[in-house]
């Protein structure tokens, strides 16, 4: 077998998703070619190259920067030259926008948010959760390539390998098929949260709230709670869809999955699709005044009251406690 | 600007999951007391549409792939005054994948005629796949662009708005292309007057069979061979939650902010 991880460059570095992409694909028999899209800084390489049979540094002109078709052509290139069976992407954006166009250029067949994977026969089997998190489904994919999105930060990292792969840095020029439609599309703007906060999905606690607060207000009292447990926030797609926070707020299906020691719930009923997005959390806990809410079946403790009665108090205390 | 949106018809992904049920032998869900409504991103797609034309003018068609029943779909989308709607049906009731889907959805599409802008929902909340509209895309030899979430026209071409990880991206692109739509507070499905889904009623519905777009079974069957469901399984996931109890609503506070405190200590 000959199988595929795909890093995108810039932004990747040797993070909690690549290593539980490259693990994912170590899972697998075969030989290991990581294709890294664009500059990667040398020492991500090394530790790429601790984990694969080769990893190959694609660079093109206009390539440090994510222009869709330019990298679907730089991929394309390189895949073919390689033949894989198998191309496994992680969950970011940018990979789930480039599986299923990949696996159309290369004639394979392609699927996403994959939580396990095995071989049966060579062919690769995946397992997502479909209807909304209510099912989980096997589902196999038997042409070649199986392009794959995975649900990489689920996959714990695997140790490096003993020796290291071959690192190459290859200069792709583009033609024919893969040049296609390189100017059709561009990015001309990018708006990102202030950094210097940890991403949702690397947060270790967690404060999300949902239709039940009623407005964007309430969310700045809960911002006070969440500081005060060195807390992201985050949001319901009911509250992300009301205006109240921004879209990139919403966990759950089609939002971020999320994986901390600590999420707490406020006024979110707990449908099937919001927990899809916090099934790897390690406690989970809610406030809210209906005790039949579904939430409740995925909490280890709760609280039955008014979110307006609790917030307030709850900060104080602690602030008390954890000073 | 001609734009077309491909609405996918489902089972209504938001009844409680005690009424949800499957056929583990036919490996589909059953429909049991659930609704079928039409996906909601392909609601948030039309919604995006209706817009578009309403700002720059042109015309809607809506297009859809299912059994008779996906005509409901397309009868509300004529109800929110989308300009003609197209079905092509299936008798079949076997699994569909993304890449049948694309394949007959491309082959309509090329019978339709031309369209600028091609929408499809980010993915469709049964399956849950996501992979339609970059495969359709290519299917057509056109470009692509995920998660939109606004549409403007611009010059010759248009710009759009799309979500990414940490807030938003605005690309410029030439049409035609296929965009996948995400929900925003901007696009919420508006709902149609009682008095126009009335007069949808009586408004042409155009149906194909396979053999109207020139596909057969064996076509279907290869892009349907090519990734298949194996089995499907309700996972059994229970936790028994401790309500947290006390005298007053204080002592209750009291105890809730200590066990939050003892996790993000030790976290
Ligand atoms: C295809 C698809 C994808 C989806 N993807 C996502 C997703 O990624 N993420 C997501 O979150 N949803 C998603 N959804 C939507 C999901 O089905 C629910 O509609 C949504 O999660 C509900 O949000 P909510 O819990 O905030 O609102 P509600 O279900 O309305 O719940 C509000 C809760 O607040 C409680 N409450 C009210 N007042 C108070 C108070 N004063 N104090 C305390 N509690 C109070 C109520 O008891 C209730 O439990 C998706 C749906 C579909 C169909
Ligand atoms: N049977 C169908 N008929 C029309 N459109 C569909 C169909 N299946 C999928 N689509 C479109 O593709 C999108 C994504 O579906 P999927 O890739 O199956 O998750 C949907 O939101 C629809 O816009």
């Amino acid at each position: 077998m000959k199988n595929i991880v795909v890093c995108l460059m810039p932004g990747a570095q040797f993070d909690k998703s690549t290593a539980g992409l490259l693990a994912s694909a170590r899972g697998l028999k075969g030989q290991l070619t990581v294709i890294v899209t664009g500059t990667a800084e040398d020492d991500t390489t090394a530790s790429l190259a601790n984990q694969a049979d080769a990893v190959i540094v694609a660079e093109a002109v206009g390539l440090n920067e994510y222009q869709p078709e330019l990298v679907l052509g730089v991929l394309q290139t390189v895949c073919s030259d390689l033949n894989p069976d198998i191309v496994l992407m992680a969950g970011d954006t940018y990979s789930q926008e480039l599986t299923p166009r990949l696996a159309g250029r290369l004639g394979g067949v392609s699927a996403g948010d994959a939580q396990s994977l095995t071989l049966e026969n060579d062919n690769l089997r995946i397992t997502r959760s479909v209807y909304g998190g209510k099912a989980m489904a096997v589902v196999e994919l038997r042409s070649t390539p199986a392009v794959v999105w995975v649900r990489a930060r689920s996959f714990a990292p695997a140790a490096p390998r003993d020796s290291s792969g071959s690192i190459e840095k290859r200069t792709v020029e583009l033609s024919g098929d893969a040049a296609k439609h390189v100017d059709a599309t561009k990015i001309v703007e990018r708006h990102e949260e202030s950094s210097g906060t940890v991403r949702l999905e690397d947060a270790m606690v967690i404060v999300a709230g949902g239709r039940g607060l009623g407005g964007s207000e309430p969310f700045e009292e809960l911002k006070s709670l969440a500081e005060t447990m060195n807390a992201q926030q985050a949001a319901s797609r009911a509250a992300c869809d009301a205006g109240w926070v921004p879209p990139h707020w919403q966990v759950g299906q089609t939002g971020k999955k999320v994986a901390p020691e600590l999420y707490v719930a406020i006024a979110i009923s707990g449908a099937s699709q919001h927990l899809m997005g916090i099934a790897d959390a390690k406690v989970v806990t809610a406030i809210n005044t209906d005790s039949d809410a579904p939430i409740f079946k995925h909490c280890q403790f709760g609280l039955v009251e008014d979110y307006k009665a609790v917030v307030g108090p709850l900060t104080e205390r602690l602030k008390a406690l954890l000073s | 600007m001609k734009t077309l949106v491909c609405l996918k018809q489902i089972l209504d992904p938001e009844i409680p999951p005690r009424d949800f049920t499957i056929n583990r032998d036919s490996r589909q869900a059953v429909q049991g007391s659930a609704n079928l409504v039409t996906n909601i991103f392909c609601e948030n797609a039309l919604e995006s549409a209706l817009q578009l034309r309403e700002r720059s003018e042109g015309e809607i068609a809506a297009l859809a792939f299912g059994p008779a029943s996906a005509e409901d779909s397309l009868r509300k989308a004529l109800a929110l005054k989308a300009d003609e709607a197209c079905l092509v049906e299936d008798d079949s009731t076997a699994y569909r994948n993304s890449a049948t889907t694309a394949l007959v959805l491309a082959a309509a599409i090329k019978k339709l005629g031309e369209f600028d802008i091609i929408m499809v929902g980010r993915e469709a909340g049964d399956w849950g796949a996501g992979q339609t509209g970059g495969l359709l895309a290519e299917r057509l030899g056109l470009p692509c662009v995920t998660f939109v979430d606004h549409i403007e026209a611009s010059g010759d071409g248009v710009t759009l708005r799309r979500q990414t990880e940490l807030g938003w991206e605005k690309v410029e692109v030439k049409l035609p292309l296929v965009v996948t739509i995400s929900n925003h507070e901007e696009n919420v499905p508006r709902i149609p007057k009682t008095r126009d889904i009335m007069m949808s009623a009586r408004k042409p519905v155009t149906n194909w069979k396979l053999s109207d777009i020139d596909l057969t079974d064996e076509d279907l069957k290869t892009t349907g061979d090519a990734l298949d469901v194996i089995d499907l399984f309700i996972p059994e996931k229970k936790t028994d939650c401790e309500f947290i109890e006390g005298d007053s609503l204080d002592d209750k506070i009291d105890e809730f902010a200590k066990r939050l405190a003892g996790i993000v200590q030790s976290a």
